[in-house]
């Protein structure tokens, strides 16, 4: 926490993975001030390359959205809604009411529970590490890119040309090299404000249940976690605080993990198998 | 940007009107989004699959279900179709299917790696196992029948290699059916509404298509036999049938990607080509038309499916719609 300085879980060495201890981020929109250091660091640590210098005109975010050259997304949303008991000031437009809120939150991989990339992939180039992050091991990845389709929250993408390391499937890392050596990732490390929390994973969300009563008490009414436990992906890694509802930050609201569908698939696929061999059968046997 | 000229249209209107009524200006849903999601992003990404994939789907499933009408055609002593359908089905299905796969892989030179794991799981990784059983069958299979209709060796290793034959082309059409059908699975098991949506579909269609599409192939390469008939009518009726469940079973929003845009329009001409165009010419006894209608059908209808992904994957709205079901 801030003011804890070389104490705070987002300073102080650690060795999670050592100990097999299961890790997370807290991100937490109500502090962002949207300075989009995490997004920097990321780069500069992960040595990934730049993906276009476009303007969006969508407020502040010239980023767009998680991708294989982005795991790091700061979103700028602008509402208009009061933000917590935000009074409208004499600067408002219009006549009376007029609310509006800007929010920050800093996006990443979800390192799911039940990771539908990792599930996905058929060369075994994703795994499951010690502290229960989703990695992809980039020297075994061929890019096939059924791991694109294959995630609820759309966060794995394969890296187009000409950028380097071109062809393969590219998402945050959750900084597993910095992590093996006792460091912090380089995104929660970095944020000035501790909007991102890096640290135990059932430490944070006591922490996050704590923060959105503390939020709701002072104003903030449509404050909430955002940790699809009670669907198939049966809770995430690196899990948000949200006001308001999911969809305005482009998160499912009920996202599932593909897997579910193998069942009716498969049942539908020998179905059809078993029925074309009777027909080919049936042909041959009744018409010649 | 499209944003940059909306915002010197914006400029230009105030500059003659004085002013440009209502708060807030809708440059693609933003600055204040008026629509459910984020500036209209994406909330799943969508196939980078390119031509490559549905034209894989297309051969895989010609092939695997070339490999069932040469076992049945190899039972009932049929031995000439059997091997024109058992090149088929080794030239689509171990030949030009493997190398349409690793040209769409992102690293084709890691392509093995495809075989580093056995993830039932997986679609994908099935798939990769069963395109290589399947070439492992389907090659033997035609080398050992071809060996014994041309009688190279004679006496006792001729009636091995009889055995041989039938055993492979039994196995190939088994892997077969599993190559023509698996393809829906993969893409009906993935986080794209349109396709998740119509997952049981998905596997029946592909399946289908495929046998139809063997039996017209082998039509018009010369055999107009009763049996290739009755499968070309076979495929043609439940092609009809998925058509008309197609167009019942709509989600509004989820799925509109189907029956919508030019997406919409390839399931369409596709659904009709291999449907009811294909049972009215074969009605009428226009066989060889009917066989590249059907062709041409299945064809379109599997661009068609990866054309949905790429719009579903791509419309926020659709995902949000799909998981309200």
């Amino acid at each position: 926490m801030i003011g804890e300085g070389i104490k705070s879980t987002n300073q102080r060495k650690h060795s999670y993975v050592q100990d097999r201890v299961e890790v997370g981020f807290f991100t937490d929109p109500s502090v962002c001030i949207g300075c989009k250091a995490c997004e920097v660091a990321c780069k500069e640590w992960n040595q990934v390359p730049d993906d276009g210098f476009t303007w969006s005109g969508n407020s502040y975010d010239n980023t767009g959205h998680l991708g294989a050259s982005t795991w790091r997304h700061v979103m700028f949303l602008e509402q208009d809604r009061h933000k917590g008991n935000q009074v409208a000031g004499p600067m408002s437009l219009g006549d009376g009411e007029d609310p509006f809120r800007w929010v920050f939150l800093s996006d990443v991989c979800k390192h799911c529970e039940e990771a539908g990339c990792l599930e996905a992939c058929p060369t075994g180039s994703i795994v499951r590490t010690e502290v229960g992050s989703v990695l992809v091991q980039n020297d075994v990845c061929n890019g096939c890119g059924y791991c694109v389709v294959s995630c609820p929250f759309g966060v794995i993408d394969r890296r187009p040309e000409p950028l380097p390391d071109a062809g393969g499937a590219f998402k945050c890392t959750f900084c597993y090299d910095r992590q093996k050596s006792g460091l912090v990732p380089a995104c929660a490390k970095v944020c000035p404000t501790e909007s991102i929390v890096f640290g135990r994973l059932d430490d944070l969300r006591a922490r996050g249940a704590e923060r959105v009563q503390q939020l709701q008490q002072s104003g903030y009414s449509d404050a909430q976690l955002y940790d699809p436990t009670e669907t198939s992906v049966r809770g995430i890694h690196a899990f948000f605080l949200i006001l308001g509802e999911p969809e305005a930050y482009g998160l499912p609201p009920k996202p599932q993990v593909p897997t579910i569908y193998l069942k009716s698939a498969w049942t539908a696929a020998f179905a059809t198998a078993i029925a074309s061999i009777i027909a080919a059968l049936a042909a041959f046997a009744f018409f010649s | 940007m499209t944003s940059e000229k909306r915002l010197e249209e914006l400029r230009e209107q105030a500059w003659k009107e004085g002013g440009v009524p209502g708060k807030g200006v809708d440059v693609a849903g933003g600055p204040i989004p008026r629509k459910p999601g984020y500036y209209g992003q994406a909330v799943v990404k969508p196939p980078v699959w390119t031509w490559e994939i549905p034209l894989y789907f297309f051969f895989g499933g010609l092939a695997g279900m070339s490999a069932v009408i040469a076992s049945g055609s190899i039972l009932f002593h049929h031995v000439d179709l059997a091997r024109v359908a058992m090149w088929i089905a080794a030239s689509g299905g171990a030949v030009i299917s493997p190398v349409l796969l690793i040209m769409d892989l992102g690293r084709p030179h890691l392509f093995l790696n495809m075989l580093r794991v056995f993830k039932h799981r997986s679609a994908m990784s099935m798939g990769a196992w069963i395109l290589s059983a399947f070439g492992a069958c389907v090659v033997p299979g035609l080398i050992a029948l071809e060996l014994h209709t041309h009688q190279i060796f004679p006496g006792l290793f001729d009636q091995f290699l009889r055995i041989a034959a039938g055993i492979f082309i039994f196995g190939s059409a088994i892997f077969g059916t599993l190559l023509a059908t698996y393809t829906g699975v993969l893409i009906g098991a993935t986080a794209i509404p349109a396709w998740f949506l119509h997952r049981t579909l998905l596997p029946i269609h592909f399946g289908t298509a495929g046998l139809g599409s063997a039996a017209g192939l082998l039509e018009l390469l010369g055999h107009r036999i009763a049996a290739l008939n009755f499968l070309g009518y076979y495929a043609a009726v439940v092609e009809t049938v998925l058509l008309i469940w197609l167009s019942i079973n709509k989600h509004g929003a989820a799925d509109r990607a189907i029956h919508e845009h030019g997406s919409g329009w390839l399931i369409r001409i596709g659904e009709i080509l291999t449907g009811p165009l294909s049972l009215v010419l074969r009605f009428f006894g226009l066989v060889p038309i009917a066989a590249i209608s059907f062709l041409l059908g299945s064809l379109v209808s599997r661009f068609g499916w990866i054309a949905v992904g790429k719009i579903s994957g791509s419309d926020p709205e659709s995902v949000f719609a799909a998981e309200r079901y």
